[in-house]
């Protein structure tokens, strides 16, 4: 009987913590996932050039607070440096730091409001310049010369390393374009489902932006996560049949020990419907401590999994404490039908003679 | 009216005819001691009579009710209402005590009533074992708390299967004066023994010897 109280109690403890990461998981690999870079991209509807900086805001107050991971603005133009024509990205490197967390900076992120610029691995190599070299900025017709210095270079895997970044004000103020961006990259914890949603609630309330989905960014992700549940969902219902099949045997296991109680019983005047309530009541009540122990560990194991693979702590679902316990019992009661159909066919004059 | 009557009743298994033909009655307050070697078919006429077994052919009737033509779970039903069982290997649950293995029969019959199973243990003079498991009891008390058991539901019937076959001779005597105070205050009462001292005591033998009766007679 221990043996199958430690079947349901492991049973249990696997559903518990599978469901829970089953759950749990999305919303964790979600925020991963985020490290990934922007998933949303915010630029100008029909025939504009530009976007206004200020609609970023109205943008933001339309996303959830605590989904949100970054906007990052951009605007881009090609402005000489070094006499050399080169395109040039304005951005606010704080949020580019949440937004694409994956660059990599070889010397420091210019300072905000600074004349100091970001160089593209590629374009370094190929200007030949190291931080701290500085450069000459000519821009607009007069061919306003403006000096920078080189902060960082950014190695990315991607275009950017062709690109110069520098402070967006700054590159606005070069270019005579306070307010204006080309576009903004967003980074927002949510599926497939819920950036369509919010994208098609942007571009309700903002006529002049066009939200585009990162498709293949946001696919990935849901493939990874929809093969991940599959796995967690596929786990827990072999473990649910291993359960099933330990408890069926040691309850089997416990009929054959106990035939003689059983045509004793019998003999005493048990029918079978006394029999089967015997033995399901014994099952249920087996299932449900079993269940009560595996919840208490399968939270401890999703608990740990979480932090130890995602870095947060997840909360006790009540909801799940009871689809766990149901399960068991469920598992414990079916495991305990062969059982209890051997127990009923115990004939007591057979078993009372000792055969 | 007689308590139980037997007509023609025969007990197959496979080709082994293990009774044939036996006509039995037993009338209310009569104590009855089937006899016989061992294979005679005793015990097989006792699970019948017991409500245990059903009979190949030929009739029971046992309290106006014929049982040839019932379901199992009315057997069950009877078994539970009209016998009282006592069996040679006492048969008590190990992990209960005295007064609980006494209970589990009201159990099943109606509701467990523990100052109605103390009294019936007195009665077999346990009452002071009455917590004790079965293991810590000599198989003379065994056998009384077995007998205890039988009795708590008020049987018409007792059927006691070798009651004496694992006593000693001191609790021998025990339970046999028992079955005598039992018989004594109108118990009916039917023993399957091999032990001719044992038959003796009985009102009436029945001698079974392949499957048939070959002899009834009164001891006195």
């Amino acid at each position: 009987m221990l043996i199958a109280l430690l079947a349901v109690a492991i049973g249990a403890t696997i559903i518990s913590g599978m469901v829970t990461v089953y759950y749990d998981a999305p919303q964790q690999m979600g925020r991963e996932f985020r490290s990934y870079g922007a998933n949303m991209l915010l630029v100008p509807t029909g025939d504009q050039q530009w976007l206004a900086e200020s609609d970023l805001q109205g943008v933001m107050g339309l996303l959830p607070t605590d989904k949100l991971v970054g906007i990052a603005p951009f605007l881009y133009e090609k402005i000489k440096i070094n006499e050399q024509p080169i395109l040039t990205a304005g951005t606010d490197f704080d949020q580019v730091q949440k937004v694409s967390p994956y660059w990599q900076i070889t010397g420091k992120w210019p300072a905000t409001g600074s004349k100091e610029i970001l160089l593209g691995a590629e374009l370094a190599e190929r200007m030949k310049i190291v931080p701290g070299q500085s450069l000459i900025l000519t821009t607009g017709a007069e061919q306003t010369e403006t000096k920078a210095v080189v902060a960082g270079i950014v190695r990315t895997g991607g275009k950017e390393e062709q690109f110069a970044f520098m402070d967006l004000s700054l590159l606005q103020k070069l270019l005579q374009k306070n307010e204006q961006i080309s576009l903004a990259q967003v980074s927002i914890v949510a599926n497939q489902t819920e950036l369509q949603t919010l994208a098609d609630k942007i571009s309700e309330k903002n006529p002049m932006l066009a939200p585009r989905l990162l498709q293949q960014v946001a696919h990935s992700e849901q493939t990874v996560l929809k093969k991940l549940q599959a796995l967690v969902f596929l786990v827990t219902i072999v473990v649910l049949l291993l359960t099933l099949i330990c408890v069926a045997t040691t309850m089997m296991a416990v009929v054959t020990e106990r035939r003689k109680e059983i045509g004793l019983k019998k003999a005493l005047g048990a029918d079978n419907k006394a029999i089967v309530l015997d033995f399901l009541g014994e099952g249920c009540v087996l299932g449900a401590l079993g269940g009560v122990l595996g919840i208490a560990l399968g939270f401890f194991f999703a608990q740990s999994v979480s932090i130890n693979v995602f870095g947060r702590a997840i909360a006790f679902s009540p909801m799940i404490a009871l689809f766990s316990l149901f399960v068991s019992i469920l598992v414990t009661g079916i495991a305990s039908l062969i059982p209890v159909r051997i127990a009923i066919n115990v004939e007591p004059a057979i078993v009372l003679r000792g055969e | 009216m007689s308590l139980l009557e037997l007509k023609n009743v025969c007990m197959t298994y496979g080709k082994v005819k293990a009774l044939q033909d036996i006509n039995l009655v037993v009338e209310k307050g009569e104590w009855l001691a089937l006899m016989g070697p061992s294979g005679s078919g005793k015990t097989t006429l006792m699970n019948i009579i017991g409500c245990m077994d059903k009979a190949t052919s030929g009739s029971i009737i046992l309290d106006e009710r014929d049982l040839s033509n019932v379901s199992k779970n009315e057997l069950t039903s009877f078994r539970r209402d009209k016998i009282g069982l006592v069996f040679q290997q006492f048969h008590l649950i190990p992990y209960l005590t005295a007064v609980e293995n006494v209970m589990i029969a009201q159990y099943y019959h109606s509701m467990p009533d523990e100052a109605e199973a103390l009294a019936a243990l007195d009665r077999v003079g346990l009452k002071d074992r009455a917590t004790h498991l079965p293991s810590q009891l000599s198989g003379g008390e065994q056998q009384r708390v077995c007998i205890a058991r039988a009795l708590i539901n008020y049987p018409m019937l007792i059927l006691a299967d070798e009651p004496t076959g694992n006593l000693d001779e001191a609790n021998e005597e025990i339970v046999m004066k028992i079955f005598h105070e039992l018989h004594a205050e109108g118990h009916t009462i039917l023993t399957v023994t091999h032990d001719m001292e044992v038959g003796k005591q009985a009102e009436k033998c029945i001698i079974i010897d392949h499957g048939r009766i070959a002899e009834s007679k009164y001891n006195r």
